[in-house]
């Protein structure tokens, strides 16, 4: 049995058969892909493991526990945490601000009425959010403003953000969509380091197959909503199905 | 120096604002009672309490609107509900204004937890003008149906033949504190020219505007406040993050809600009367015209734009054609009438015409309010002061929340 296990998901909208059939099983501990072709479906997927949508049929289960109908943040709250395609971060709050919100949510749970603390008095948070930003070298900017950020280090704060809950899912929508070079480089790295450093179970969507060859474990392939392969990165890479899927789309399974 | 949970910063700043809301009679007395200057004294107890009371009003909403955005239009509501509860009181047991103030807490309190709990199902646009349904049909029901609660257009007052079961036949007769004294007890202190006076009412008020600011201050460096500046922000972020944010929107509105009944309810002690058009909608508006002049999601903000308001109301309309005539007798007839006429527009009965360009103007040139325009000028004098001072190295620290 898989962290997460997927069973059959299908989602319609209107007309579009956006995902049928979609069986998975992520392993604990493991980084496993999701790439495929835009249009293929894997952010409709990855939706309907956070509660932002509700599959028309079929299960998710996280921990051998149902996810359907339950709000985003319970679903935070059971340890999944959630990178988004462009980063969702507290653009009027401080970087050191940013952070010391996602310890908060871990420890007090969805809803403290705690008016007569103070934020500087928490020494746990502040200290694990300060020893969060030097894992992600962002130590300096921690006074800045988030919103000032560039967009490699937004990125990298809302991974700071979600790996400061010790989330037992780690979910990456696209981590790296529109990032120069460079900055894909870092990020790239940066996932690597995590992986070292603490046991965590990620799954990354991508449409980049390069990005995620040398980090997955696994990797499935998606294209019209549903799974073509899924097999350890070596035999996805020359897959003539895969070839397929791409086909029309030039440098992408090449470049891998 | 570190009192009452705050940082030392914040303890200084609490001190600051505690010695010039108690200073306040001499401060807004500036001008000798027999020069030009008197009619822009305002020093009068009447008026500092309303600075107060208006200045408690907006704290609270700030908490609201400052910290989450969440901009409503119905708080008036809560005024008016304080206001009658602290008249019933009043007619209930006694003319301690106590009690009542305890009342309009509670049931303010109830209210915007039920007014809130409807409204908050909607953000944005829809939110504002669920409040503003809500007020303005307590504002109606409260001119019929509820006529036998609020004695509909007259207004709720007390009349001698009320139970006032705790009265004693030596009890005062107006709204007073423990018997101790009456709201309207008031020394007058002669100074050469000048003339100040020092009210209970102002005092008692100022005491409450104190403890209400404390409170704020408190709210906004604690965890709570912090998740309502993150609402603010990105409520799609807080959700993934693991935030119910929905509670915490709704203790947000709650707490406003009880400070404007508290603020009405002071409305009370200060006269002893509650009418409807407390909770008309321009009430509504004025209170997020005091926020957004002042600066919202600042501390200070709200209590500045409270004031600011208020002493135009009282102060720029008393300035009638007569006074001008007064000021610019000087000049040749031709040019008095011209000058004249053009003032009329912006003083007088016109008030709201200036107020209105104030507004325009701050909100164009600075969108942080008073407060911005405040630290703008102290950067400016720092900036110079840093430049003669080459050597001292100034470790600038961003201010959190300010
Ligand atoms: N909320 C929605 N309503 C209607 N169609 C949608 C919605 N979300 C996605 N789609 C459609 O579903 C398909 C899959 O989209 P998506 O999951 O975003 O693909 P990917 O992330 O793989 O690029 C696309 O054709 C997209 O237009
Ligand atoms: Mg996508």
């Amino acid at each position: 049995m898989g962290i997460l296990e997927v069973k059959n998901v299908g989602k319609r909208f209107g007309g579009l058969q956006a995902l049928s059939d979609v069986n998975l099983s992520v392993q604990e501990n493991t980084v496993h892909a999701i790439i495929g072709p835009n249009g293929a479906g894997k952010s409709t997927l990855l939706n309907c493991f956070v509660g932002k949508l509700i599959p028309d049929t079929g299960s998710v289960m996280f921990n051998g526990q149902s996810v359907l109908g339950l709000k985003p943040h319970q679903i935070n709250q059971m340890g999944i945490s959630r990178v988004f395609q462009t980063p969702e971060i507290f653009g009027d709050l401080t970087v050191m601000e940013n952070v010391m919100i996602s310890c908060f949510a871990k420890r007090d749970g969805s809803f403290r009425l705690h008016p007569f603390e103070t934020v500087a008095h928490e020494v746990d948070i502040v200290d694990k959010a300060e020893q969060m930003l030097i894992d992600v070298n962002m130590a300096d900017k921690r006074h800045m403003q988030a919103s000032s950020l560039s967009r490699g280090d937004k990125r990298r704060l809302e991974m700071a953000m979600c790996l400061s809950q010790d989330p037992k899912l780690l979910l990456l929508d696209e981590p790296t969509a529109g990032m120069a070079r460079a900055d894909t480089n870092n990020t790239i790295d940066l996932l690597k380091e995590i992986r070292e450093k603490r046991d965590i179970t990620m799954a990354i969507i991508e449409h980049d197959m390069h990005v995620v060859f040398s980090l997955a474990d696994r990797i499935t392939v998606l294209a019209q909503g549903t799974p073509l392969v899924e097999d350890v990165p070596e035999k996805i890479k020359g897959h003539p199905k895969v070839k397929e899927a791409y086909l029309g789309e030039t440098g992408v399974t090449q470049a891998a | 120096m570190k009192m009452l949970g705050l940082s030392n910063k914040d303890t200084t700043f609490l001190l600051i604002v505690v010695g010039l809301t108690l200073l306040t009679p001499f401060l807004l007395q500036p001008f000798p009672v027999a020069s030009g200057g008197n009619m822009f004294n305002a020093g009068y107890p009447d008026l500092m309490q309303r600075f107060a009371i208006f200045g408690i009003f907006a704290i609270g909403f700030n908490i609201l609107f400052g910290l989450t955005g969440y901009l409503s239009f119905g708080h008036a509501a809560f005024l008016g509900v304080g206001s009658y509860s602290v008249v019933w009181m009043y007619k209930l047991l006694g003319y301690n204004v106590v009690p009542g103030l305890i009342l309009a807490i509670i049931v303010s309190a109830l209210f915007a937890l039920l007014i809130g709990y409807i409204s908050l199902r909607r953000s944005g646009i829809y939110f504002s003008i669920l409040t503003l349904a809500f007020a303005q049909m307590m504002y109606n029901l409260a001119y019929s149906v509820l006529t036998p609660l609020t004695n509909g257009e007259t207004g709720l007052q007390v009349y001698s033949n009320d139970p006032q079961v705790l009265r004693g036949p030596e009890h005062l007769d107006a709204p007073h504190f423990f018997n101790l004294f009456k709201m309207t007890d008031s020394t007058k202190l002669t100074l050469g020219g000048w003339e100040f006076t020092l009210s209970a009412g102002y005092y008692f008020t100022a005491v409450i505007a104190i403890i209400a600011f404390y409170i704020s201050l408190r709210i906004f460096r604690s965890p709570f406040g912090l998740m309502l500046r993150a609402i603010k922000t990105n409520q799609t972020r807080l959700n993934y993050t693991g935030i119910n944010t929905r509670p915490y929107t709704l203790a947000a509105f709650v707490i406003s809600g009880m400070y404007a009944g508290l603020a009405g309810g002071l409305l009370a002690a200060m006269d002893p009367l509650a009418g409807a058009e407390r909770m008309q909608w321009t009430a509504s508006g004025e209170v997020v015209l005091m926020v957004i002049l002042g600066g919202a999601g600042t501390l200070m903000g709200p209590v500045l734009g409270a004031g600011f308001i208020k002493y135009f109301e009282n102060i720029f309309s008393k300035i009638n054609d007569g006074v001008l005539h007064q000021w610019f007798a000087w000049m040749p007839d031709g040019l008095e009438n011209v000058i004249i006429t053009i003032s009329h527009f912006f003083v007088g009965k016109s008030w709201h015409l200036t107020l209105g360009l104030l507004f325009m103007l701050v909100v164009i040139f600075l969108p942080g309010g008073l407060v911005e325009g405040g630290q703008r000028i102290a950067a400016r004098f720092r900036g110079r002061k840093a430049k003669d001072d080459a050597t001292h190295a100034a470790k600038t620290q961003p201010s959190a929340a300010e």
